[in-house]
């Protein structure tokens, strides 16, 4: 295997690792999600039919609130014991680092989409089996952890982190955010691929500018 | 090579007019510095001198405002990869993990450094700082005196040519730095080319061939060999120190 690829295995490994020790950004990012999710539940009684503007709206707003929860740990963790440091230090293109965070990030995030889907759906009174979401939540959770690891490794130097990371990410990603909710509105209501697929483009376009960029600027965002 | 036919072969480390600014503050001022290969250079200097953005600088983790550094001749703002390969640092900061094992951390930097038969090069430096039956013990685990000795498991996984060092006994108890120490003079008494800061005079004199004083950015003393009285060096110190010479 390439020597870069096992060295992205590595640090996603490492974070998967220590996440699974100690549950701290899925387990709280997912209890705040659900919250989210049932508050709104209680807020708005839903029909079907408003569904595709509102249910939609509803999911995208959990998902990338407490999305941002998870992104300000991902990071912070590695200011402990000066982690950080020890990743700079390896002799490795930064760009490596920023795939195996992103890997890590990536990963959490879609855990937690595959864990609140059905709960949303059944909340909500939608059909339990939408193929098409899994779609548009994996182009919209890549597109999120692009953008969100090179904010979440700018921000982690700064005081108020968890005050500019939010600041900072969200007005970058809402392109992002905005297609995965027209997009997931028809998918709700099954409607067509025609109404969805130049909104599944956007995203993926997104995604690739997103990956590209972050992997070019990492370098510069990373040093202290 | 930086263009210096001259320069001895011996020289692994050349820092040239080095500066380090934060803001208005002057961190570092004009730093000139060489050192030999296999030297344990030991730098002095009260808080706040530069000690710490120099040993940041000469592993890579900063870039400096002004000045240039060479390891083995390779501009370290050129070809930063290379050098990374070459250097380890030890701080009071151990690098680690804490909700990961002893052997799943030196496994992680084992495959960051791609280290060769990484499985047994593990338990050769689990070996060396005597924590054999803490292998498969969580970091967060061991009291800090251990942590620190697995840190430097971790400095010395991919056998570094350079070692830097920066106050690694800080925080310790002596009982955990007179452990550390023992694996210290290991370290310096091989191939190793090591540069160390310490406020522990005594501790640093033990392990030096040479000594520099920093203060305010600047390299206000150096001594090597037949130079360097160890007897005495309490009161230069103290002598360069106060005066800020």
């Amino acid at each position: 295997m390439n020597k870069a690829l096992i060295k992205i295995f590595a640090i996603f490994w490492k974070d998967l690792l220590n996440e699974f020790r100690t549950k701290e950004i899925i387990v709280s990012v997912l209890v705040f999600v659900l919250l989210v999710l049932v508050i709104f539940n209680f807020a708005f009684d839903i029909e079907i039919n408003q569904s595709e503007t509102v249910a939609s709206g509803i999911l995208w707003v959990a998902l990338t609130f407490g999305g941002v929860i998870g992104l300000n740990r991902t990071f912070a963790v590695e200011k402990e014991n000066s982690r950080l440091d020890g990743l700079l230090l390896c002799p490795v293109d930064r760009a490596v680092i920023y795939w195996g965070k992103l890997a890590g990030i990536f990963t959490f995030i879609l855990v937690i989409a595959v864990v609140i889907a059905p709960v949303f759906l059944a909340l909500f009174n939608l059909p339990l089996f939408l193929p098409r979401l899994a779609l548009i939540i994996i182009l919209a959770v890549l597109g999120f952890s692009a953008v969100g690891t090179l904010f979440s490794a700018l921000a982690v130097n700064t005081r108020s982190r968890d005050i500019m990371l939010p600041v900072l990410f969200l007005p970058v990603v809402v392109p992002v955010i905005i297609a995965a909710v027209k997009a997931t509105g028809p998918v709700l209501t099954g409607s067509p691929w025609s109404e969805i697929s130049t909104w599944l483009q956007i995203m993926v376009v997104f995604d690739i500018i997103y990956l590209v960029v972050a992997t070019l600027v990492f370098d510069f965002v990373i040093e202290e | 090579m930086n263009g210096d036919n001259t320069a001895s072969s011996t020289r692994v480390i050349e820092v040239r007019r080095l500066e380090k600014s934060y803001g208005e503050h002057r961190a570092l001022r004009g730093i000139d510095l060489e050192v030999d290969r296999g030297e344990c250079l030991v730098i002095f200097g009260p808080n706040g001198a530069g000690k710490t953005t120099l040993l940041k600088i000469l592993s890579t983790l900063l870039k400096p405002s002004a000045g240039k550094v060479f390891l083995e001749g390779i501009d370290i703002r050129s070809k930063p990869v290379q050098v990374r390969r070459k250097i380890s640092l030890v701080s009071h900061q151990t690098f680690l993990a804490d909700d990961l094992t002893v052997y799943e951390n030196l496994k992680f930097y084992g495959k960051m450094y791609d280290v060769v038969d990484l499985e047994s090069r593990i338990h050769e430096v689990i070996a060396w700082v005597r924590l054999e039956s803490r292998l498969h013990d969580r970091v967060g685990t061991l009291s800090r005196g251990l942590q620190q000795r697995v840190s430097l498991a971790r400095a010395v996984l991919h056998n570094p040519s350079f070692l830097f060092l920066d106050e690694p006994e800080v925080g310790l108890d002596p009982r955990a730095s007179a452990m550390l120490a023992d694996a210290l003079d290991d370290i310096s008494s091989g191939h190793r080319t090591v540069v160390m800061t310490t406020h522990n005079l005594t501790r640093g004199l033990e392990l030096a061939d040479s000594v520099a004083i920093i203060d305010r950015g600047k390299i206000i003393y150096r001594a090597s060999g037949h130079e360097l009285d160890k007897a005495n060096f309490h009161q230069v110190y103290d002598q360069f120190t106060e005066t800020g010479q």
